[in-house]
């Protein structure tokens, strides 16, 4: 019996029927807890919109929780080409990565200094609050770091300047150096810093080895090359380019 | 090892043939996930799973595996059980999967999987293969547990999750050891672990295989 197990038939055979067998029991299980998966994967997001803006603290997110405060706020669309709130898209089923990945929907950017490489004609935007006098602002942000491309939140205080947080989501830096955007100890120096200068349209936040007072924060130690991409994708998304117009409609004299 | 009883299948590795402490096999992964005792204990039942299960099927199949291709077969088999394991955790344990992340796919090239299906499930029955992969799996997670007992109680003062040490960062009285969270500090426990074993059972400390000379000069050697 061992001997004829060496026959190409057999080899064949055997590699082909185990194949069939492990895929359909590697499907089968795919399929049937995929929706229980994207629905962790969905409390997870919607539990870091909430971190970052401080509403609530890491580790106590129960989805009973999560659902309740999420209920504050509203999500909203912005049209980054015009930096106006728009209806033509429902919020509710808008996917901003997968629109960034369609040419429809999307521009291939000449400039991308946050390594995105197409910019979705519309964002998500997160106000916590009154729509048009929000308490937060909630801003998806994202961009190549060393290894990976970063996503996170960034959350602004209701004069659209103040930063009140800021978590990443999903990253792929190295754990112990660019992982250290994960530090609660290091996102605890983002709230209180100011985005722009009074009055310009220039954001000036970021991470730095000497931090100034108003913008700056020290930037991750051994971490350089994560540190500038964490500062790139921050100015981007702030800037013109990103939600930077739309901002400006809720600060005083720009 | 000349009389196996499912009894003996399923105790020795815990102490007598473990597989971290006597074949000094899946280190990686245990200096990896031994910060938290809930983490450890999550991918103990990981490798069990997988190690049982990869065990039961090569051994159902053995006498049907071509010898050019077992090797592959048995990575099949294997990567199935980590993509079912990894799928699970992702739907019913979201939190604890992330903390894991690429080490419960990194089960794969455990060498202690492939090792038992190769050394013992191509060529012992289903039953007891299944056995032997539950004892290995035990094996491993009672090393990870001792490893991630101390790690978490001196690194962060708590067992899983517990606080038991006050931190002084909180007001308490104990200063938190880093170290013991960096992927050192579990070697230095698993070399320690492994001295203590070995003491305490010497038949499974190793004879060198070739003796160091004393220092010969350059010249000599030429």
């Amino acid at each position: 019996m061992s001997k004829s197990n060496d026959t190409i038939k057999k080899t064949f055979t055997v590699a082909f029927i185990l194949c069939l067998v492990c895929s359909v029991i590697v499907s089968g299980a795919a399929v049937a807890l995929k929706d229980r998966q994207q629905a962790n994967q969905e409390l997870d997001r919607r539990s870091n919109i909430l971190l970052a803006a401080g509403l609530i603290e890491p580790g106590e997110g129960t989805p009973e929780k999560v659902e309740e405060l999420f209920e504050q706020i509203n999500v909203r669309v912005v049209d980054l080409r015009t930096g106006e709130l728009t209806d033509d898209v429902d919020p509710g089923t808008y996917e901003q990565l997968r629109a960034a990945s369609d040419p429809q929907t999307s521009q291939q950017l000449q400039e991308d200094p946050a390594g995105i490489r197409r910019l979705e004609n519309y964002g998500l935007v997160y106000l916590v609050g009154d729509v048009d006098d929000p308490d937060r602002i909630i801003l998806p942000v994202r961009g190549a770091g060393l290894w990976s491309t970063l996503y996170g939140f960034l959350a602004l205080e209701g004069d659209a300047n103040t930063i009140a947080g800021l978590g990443f989501y999903d990253h792929g830096e190295t754990p112990g150096l660019g992982g250290e955007v994960d530090n609660p100890n290091w996102k605890a120096q983002w709230p209180g810093k100011k985005v722009y200068n009074q009055g310009s349209l220039d954001p000036q936040l970021g991470l730095s080895k000497n931090p100034g007072q108003e913008h700056e924060v020290d930037a991750l130690s051994g971490a350089t090359l994560t540190s500038r991409g964490v500062t790139n994708l921050l100015q981007f998304w702030t800037s013109e380019k990103g939600y930077g117009s739309f901002l400006a409609k809720f600060r005083q004299g720009v | 090892m000349a009389t196996e009883t499912p009894k003996t299948v399923l105790t020795a590795p815990i102490f007598k043939n473990n597989p971290i402490a006597l074949q000094v096999l899946g280190v990686c992964s245990a200096l990896a996930v031994t910060t938290s005792m809930q983490i450890a204990l999550v991918m103990t039942l990981a490798v069990i799973f997988v190690t049982a299960f990869a065990n039961l099927s090569v051994s159902l199949i053995r006498n049907h595996i071509p010898s050019s291709i077992r090797i592959i077969v048995q990575m099949t088999i294997i990567a199935s059980l980590v993509i079912v394991v990894d799928q699970v955790l992702k739907a019913f344990a979201y939190d604890i999967s992330r903390q894991l992340s690429v080490f419960v796919g990194l089960i794969i090239t455990n060498c202690i999987v492939m090792g038992r299906a190769e050394a013992y499930a191509m060529k012992n029955g289903p039953g007891m293969s299944f056995l032997d992969g539950i004892g290995n799996g035990l094996g491993y997670g009672m090393v990870l547990m001792v490893v991630g007992f101390f790690r978490e109680l001196f690194g962060s003062g708590s067992l899983f999750g517990l606080q038991i040490l006050n931190l002084s960062k909180d007001g308490g009285w104990y200063v938190a050891n880093g170290l013991m969270l960096l992927p050192p500090s579990a070697f230095f426990i698993i070399g320690l672990m492994i001295w203590a074993i070995r003491s305490w059972d010497p038949k499974q400390v190793e004879h060198d295989e070739f003796k160091i000379q004393a220092n010969t000069k350059p010249r000599e050697v030429l």
